[in-house]
């Protein structure tokens, strides 16, 4: 009986943390929106700067009634938000919060969060094909050939990780960057891990569909792209899921790269709780820089996307593997 | 092989250039007015809200000709002999109950042609610009101090003096008719 308790717990945990994480996301991109262009954004609801606005949002889309389209797949069309937003939940159980908490400790950590983030594919292919609309069909469909081919370049840059490593643990792995901002991964075999932080990040970008690869949900071609058919709590599910990811991607850029839940300054400010603290104003960091560089560039054409992965990001990527693999044994 | 490697590099540049960019913006102070709560000040010759100061008003109905979409409508009735209607601020003598004065704010297309030719200058905007109604004809702004009965019973009283005095023309025939309007006869005297 504990047992389930403490399974319980320690599966609410990170779906308390994505809820509050996204509340508070919500508010950051729309002010980070507004104050990029000079504007001042929602201003009212709750006082200052509007910071009751998100719960007031979500509070609608709670209330807002459910719409299935007539020619829809009723049964296909439940269960994608369903499983988007399961599988980019799942993925936390690998994420090490501090060193004292982590979901699951898994011993093939990073290689768990790979496979099942996968999951969302088949989560956004299953809304586009099952709201039967063509331009929901054509975001899911870019969505698949984006995310489809960005996986080797994320998967290529996670890997030449994995060799200065050597493990697939990631409470490993922030433990093995432990003492002070030079020991973390960025500034190992300089520059190649820096190529493959920049690798990472790009890609990652891609896969979480946002600005500039975010033409699956373009919204001045497909509306909305794989979720224009979608509204209340259904729509806030893959609204949700998008914020999640987008923590999801940021985490592991700051585990992998950055020392995970260790403190910059060696021992000073460490600790269980300020690991916490480390680790999500990390990943807060990278999700900020991911606001704003969706205010800062343009949408890539479908050609300039294919053409980013296939013939830039995956062949540096593979060169940066050898290269660090040869350093690695040669040292 | 050195352009791709170029391309690279502008590419990544760019984007340092463009985050640089979005960044000082973050900083800049925002240029919106928050509305409601904060007005701009209007300029001096502002145009928006008609008013009419009615107890200045002739009933020349100068302003009413002006009006290029007609959203101005005056009646007026004669004052009889023994009424005295004063004088407006400016000098001129009221000879004309103005019993009825409506603009219908929402033809108004304020160009500002009805301020002037009045004479008295009775007629002018307002800065005051909101003034949104729920239903329509809360738009027509009633200007005049009579209300449609007391007009009503004004034009009676002037019908009853006016065929008084065709009354006594009837009974004095030897007189000569060539005013055909006694009351504004009366008047002039």
């Amino acid at each position: 009986m504990p047992e389930i308790l403490n399974m319980l717990i320690a599966s609410l945990i990170p779906l308390l943390f994505i809820l509050t994480y996204a509340i508070v996301i919500l508010w950051v991109e729309i002010k980070v929106a507004s104050h990029v262009q000079d504007r001042l954004g929602y201003m009212y609801t709750g006082g200052f700067h509007g910071w009751a606005q998100p719960i007031a949002d979500l509070v609608k889309l709670l209330t807002k009634e459910h719409i299935t389209p007539v020619s829809a797949d009723k049964i296909l069309f439940t269960l994608a938000p369903i499983i988007v937003f399961a599988s980019s939940y799942a993925a936390y159980a690998a994420l090490p919060f501090t060193s004292t908490f982590i979901a699951s400790n898994l011993n093939v950590g990073i290689f768990y969060i790979i496979a099942i983030t996968s999951f969302v594919v088949i989560g956004i292919l299953m809304a586009g094909w099952a709201s039967n609309n063509k331009y929901s069909l054509f975001g899911a469909m870019r969505s698949v050939a984006q995310i489809v081919s960005y996986e080797i370049p994320t998967a290529l840059s996670i890997l030449t990780v994995i060799i200065v490593t050597g493990t697939l643990n990631l409470q490993e792995i922030c433990e093995m960057q432990k003492g002070g901002i030079f020991n973390w991964i960025i500034f190992k075999y300089p520059p190649f891990m820096f190529i493959t932080f920049l690798i990472y990040f790009t890609a990652s970008l891609a896969e979480v569909n946002r600005t500039p690869f975010d033409i699956p949900e373009a919204e001045s071609e497909l509306v909305a792209g794989y979720h224009t058919e979608y509204t209340g709590m259904k729509f806030a599910m893959f609204y949700l899921a998008e914020y999640a990811n987008m923590f999801l991607v940021s985490g592991i850029s700051a585990i992998l790269f950055f020392g995970g839940w260790n403190s910059p300054f060696g021992e000073f400010l460490s600790g269980p709780v300020w690991g916490v603290f480390w680790f999500v104003s990390k990943g807060l960091f990278f999700v900020f820089l991911q606001i704003m560089l969706r205010w800062t560039l343009p949408r890539l054409r479908v050609d300039q996307l294919m053409y980013v992965s296939w013939k830039v990001l995956t062949p540096i990527s593979f060169v940066n593997i050898m290269i660090v693999g040869l350093w690695a044994i040669l040292k | 092989m050195k352009q791709y490697f170029k391309n690279i590099f502008i590419a990544l540049w760019t984007i340092l250039v463009g985050l640089k960019l979005t960044f000082k913006h973050l900083f800049v102070r925002a240029v919106t007015i928050q509305y409601p709560d904060v007005k701009l000040k209007l300029p001096e010759r502002a145009r928006n809200r008609l008013y009419v100061n009615i107890d200045d008003c002739i009933g020349c109905k100068q302003c009413e000709m002006a009006c290029p979409v007609d959203c101005i409508t005056i009646e007026t009735v004669k004052a009889l002999p023994n009424e005295d209607l004063g004088v407006t601020s400016t000098g001129n003598k009221k000879r004309l109950w103005v019993t009825k004065f409506d603009i219908d704010i929402s033809k108004c297309c304020y160009c500002g042609l009805c301020v002037y030719p009045c004479p008295t200058e009775c007629i002018y905007m307002t800065d005051v610009y909101e003034f949104s109604e729920y239903k329509r004809h809360n738009l027509i702004y009633h200007f005049s101090n009579f209300t449609p009965e007391e007009a009503e019973m004004k034009k009676k009283q002037v019908e009853q003096f006016e065929l008084e005095q065709k009354m006594k023309k009837v009974v004095k025939p030897s007189e000569p008719t060539t005013v055909s309007n006694p009351g504004e006869s009366e008047m002039k005297s």
